[in-house]
This record gives C-alpha cells, sequence and structure tokens, in this order.
C-alpha cells in the first residue's frame, strides 16, 4: 500500500509541474485536476473516506468553475516567461522549504503509527472510545467535527458565509442609489 | 447563446435530479457512512452547476432564484447557531448535545445521533447555496474584449 501511495505522490508531484510549465491554461487546469485527483486517491487508500469525498467533489467543483471563469470567458494561454532572477529566487525558495520538511518530517512519528498512540489520555483515545456512546454518531468522524468539535465547524461555516458575502458584494455592479433608477431588476431583498 | 447541445441539455434534465438526491443522502446519512453536511452540500450545488452549464442561467434561476439561494445561504447558517443555541439553553454548554442526552436513538438508525442529523442538514443547505451563489455571480462576469461595450458585465445585468 505504501508503494500505491508513492506512486500516487509522484504522479501528484508530475501533474503539479506540468501545470506550471504549460502554456495553455486548459491543459493547467487539467492537471491541478489531476492534482486533486490523486490527493483523493490518496487519502482513500489512507483509510480517510470522508476526506475522500469532500476532496473528489470539491475538486470537481472547483475545476468546473476555472474552466468556466477563466477559459469560458476567452483567456486561453499565458504569455511571458519568468525573468531569470525571478527563477534564483524561486530555486532557492523550493530548496530552504525543502530542507525545513526535511528537518520537520523526521520528527514525525513513524508512518501508520499515530499520535494518540504515543500520548496517554490524549483526548482522541477518549474521542474513538466513548464517542458512539455519547453522541450516537456511528461515524467517528461526524461525532469529532459536530459534536466535540462542533465550535470549529460553526467558524468554518462562518468563514464561507464571510467569503460569499465578501464575493457577491464585490461582484455587483450598482450600489443601492443607482438601483432606484433602474427598473425593476432582479430580487434583491 | 443558443448553441448549447440538444444532447448535453436533455441528459442533464434527467441527470440532475439524481445528483440532488444523492446529495440529499450523503448529506442526510453523514453520521453513518462517510459523508456528512459540507460534501453533501457541495453534490447538491453542483446538480445546480450542470443545469446552469448545460441549460443556462433562466433554466437555473426558474429552479433556484438568486433570491431564494441567498436566503438558503443565510438560513443554513442561522440554523447551524440556533442548534448551537437551544444546547446552550437546555443544556448550558454551547453546541451541547442535548436530544442525545435527554432521549438517545439506537445506534446505527438513521434518527440517531442527536443534533448531528440536524447540523448536517443545516451545513448541507448552508454550503449548498453558497457554491451555487459563488458559481453565478462568477459565471455572469462576462470580459468583453471590444472596446465599445463595458469591459465587465455582473449580476444586475441580463
Amino acid at each position: 500500500m505504501e508503494l500505491l501511495l508513492i506512486f500516487m505522490l509522484l504522479f501528484m508531484i508530475l501533474a503539479g509541474i506540468v501545470a506550471l510549465w504549460t502554456d495553455e491554461l486548459l491543459s493547467a487546469v487539467i492537471a491541478v485536476g489531476a492534482v486533486g485527483i490523486g490527493t483523493s486517491v490518496a487519502f482513500l487508500l489512507l483509510g480517510a473516506p470522508d476526506l475522500a469525498i469532500t476532496q473528489i467533489v470539491v475538486e470537481v467543483v472547483a475545476l468546473v468553475l476555472l474552466i468556466k471563469v477563466t477559459i469560458g470567458v476567452g483567456v486561453r494561454t499565458t504569455s511571458g516567461t519568468p525573468s531569470p532572477k525571478r527563477l534564483r529566487l524561486a530555486a532557492a525558495v523550493s530548496v530552504l522549504l525543502l530542507l525545513v520538511m526535511v528537518r520537520s518530517f523526521t520528527g514525525l512519528p513513524e508512518f501508520g503509527s499515530p499520535v494518540m498512540e504515543r500520548v496517554d489520555d490524549a483526548p482522541s483515545i477518549v474521542y474513538l472510545e466513548e464517542g458512539l456512546e455519547r453522541t450516537g454518531s456511528a461515524n467517528q468522524v461526524m461525532s469529532v467535527l459536530l459534536d466535540f468539535r462542533a465550535y470549529d465547524t460553526l467558524g468554518e461555516a462562518t468563514v464561507i458565509f464571510t467569503a460569499v458575502f465578501g464575493a457577491l458584494v464585490l461582484l455587483r455592479k450598482k450600489g443601492k442609489k443607482d438601483r432606484e433608477d433602474a427598473d425593476g431588476g432582479e430580487d434583491e431583498e | 447563446m443558443n448553441n448549447r447541445s440538444l444532447i448535453v441539455s436533455r441528459v442533464s434534465r434527467w441527470v440532475a435530479p439524481l445528483i440532488f438526491v444523492f446529495g440529499i443522502y450523503v448529506a442526510l446519512y453523514g453520521h453513518l457512512s462517510p459523508g456528512g453536511g459540507f460534501p453533501g452540500g457541495v453534490i447538491l450545488s453542483s446538480a445546480f452547476i450542470l443545469t446552469l452549464l448545460a441549460r443556462g442561467r433562466e433554466a437555473t434561476l426558474k429552479r433556484l432564484p438568486f433570491g431564494v439561494a441567498k436566503k438558503l445561504d443565510a438560513v443554513g447558517a442561522l440554523l447551524f447557531l440556533c442548534i448551537a443555541l437551544v444546547g446552550l439553553a437546555v443544556t448550558g454548554v454551547f453546541f451541547a448535545n442535548f436530544i442525545q442526552q435527554r432521549l438517545p436513538g439506537e445506534p446505527l438508525r438513521l434518527f440517531s445521533g442527536g443534533t448531528i442529523m440536524p447540523a448536517n442538514i443545516a451545513i448541507g443547505l448552508k454550503v449548498a447555496a453558497s457554491l451555487f451563489l459563488v458559481m453565478f455571480a462568477l459565471s455572469a462576469l462576462r470580459i468583453s474584449t471590444d472596446e465599445k461595450d463595458e469591459p465587465i458585465r455582473t449580476l444586475e445585468d441580463k
């Protein structure tokens, strides 16, 4: 299974490189979609079907959105090559990031042995052992998301609400004053 | 835009309701099987997005008017908050699972898990309406290269 996972990760890295280097926007968007599907399959291999479902569904909608708002309005290719100075800066940042990752990943617990097995009385153990009894939810992910940690989910819902609110305010054309002159229009209130 | 394929528009008429029902299932059974309010809501909104892409804005707005989607968005968010506040009022703890504490359902049945199912429904409503609104707002955006036209047209223009 680890071999499959490594294969998926390589596939995703390859797709990411394709997304960066192609000039065609459509190819880039499709490559980004391939990365998302790779992530979804990786989640499935790691035994997280909730995340896999969310990932694949959001990926598909995001892909459609990207195609609709970039290629749908006639933007097809990107042009111009980055200057050598910029490339050198990017390479330096990448190497720095790689070093940080190597340093931090060596401190992680062994693959397949989660933190909760190493720490006694970690809350995650309590969630797993008493989740069904205390929340009545057979799906332990939901018992954490909407019962033990529902406050976090409320924050997440607030973020989505604010984002949509901001997008709708920015994308409307007329202010309230102008709209009074306009005839009819869409039902706003 | 009258260059839409007849096949695509006909097939979308049949497929969109199936996607819609699947979205409801994923949101409703979130406490029993993988899924939940968020993916369920995204699947629900993707049914409308399919209609929007295949059959245009008029057909979509006939099914889900813009104002209704805005209200559903707000109702979903407020419903979620209300569940939290009722928990606070009944047991004194914010987001307490008061239904499970007062009358626990049989595990592994649809009506189990107390407030988790209503919360999933609220989040599903919210996410479905928000994503539909975002898609609609962005798809209404037209960038014209013609000098005479206004460069960007937004929601209020038909």
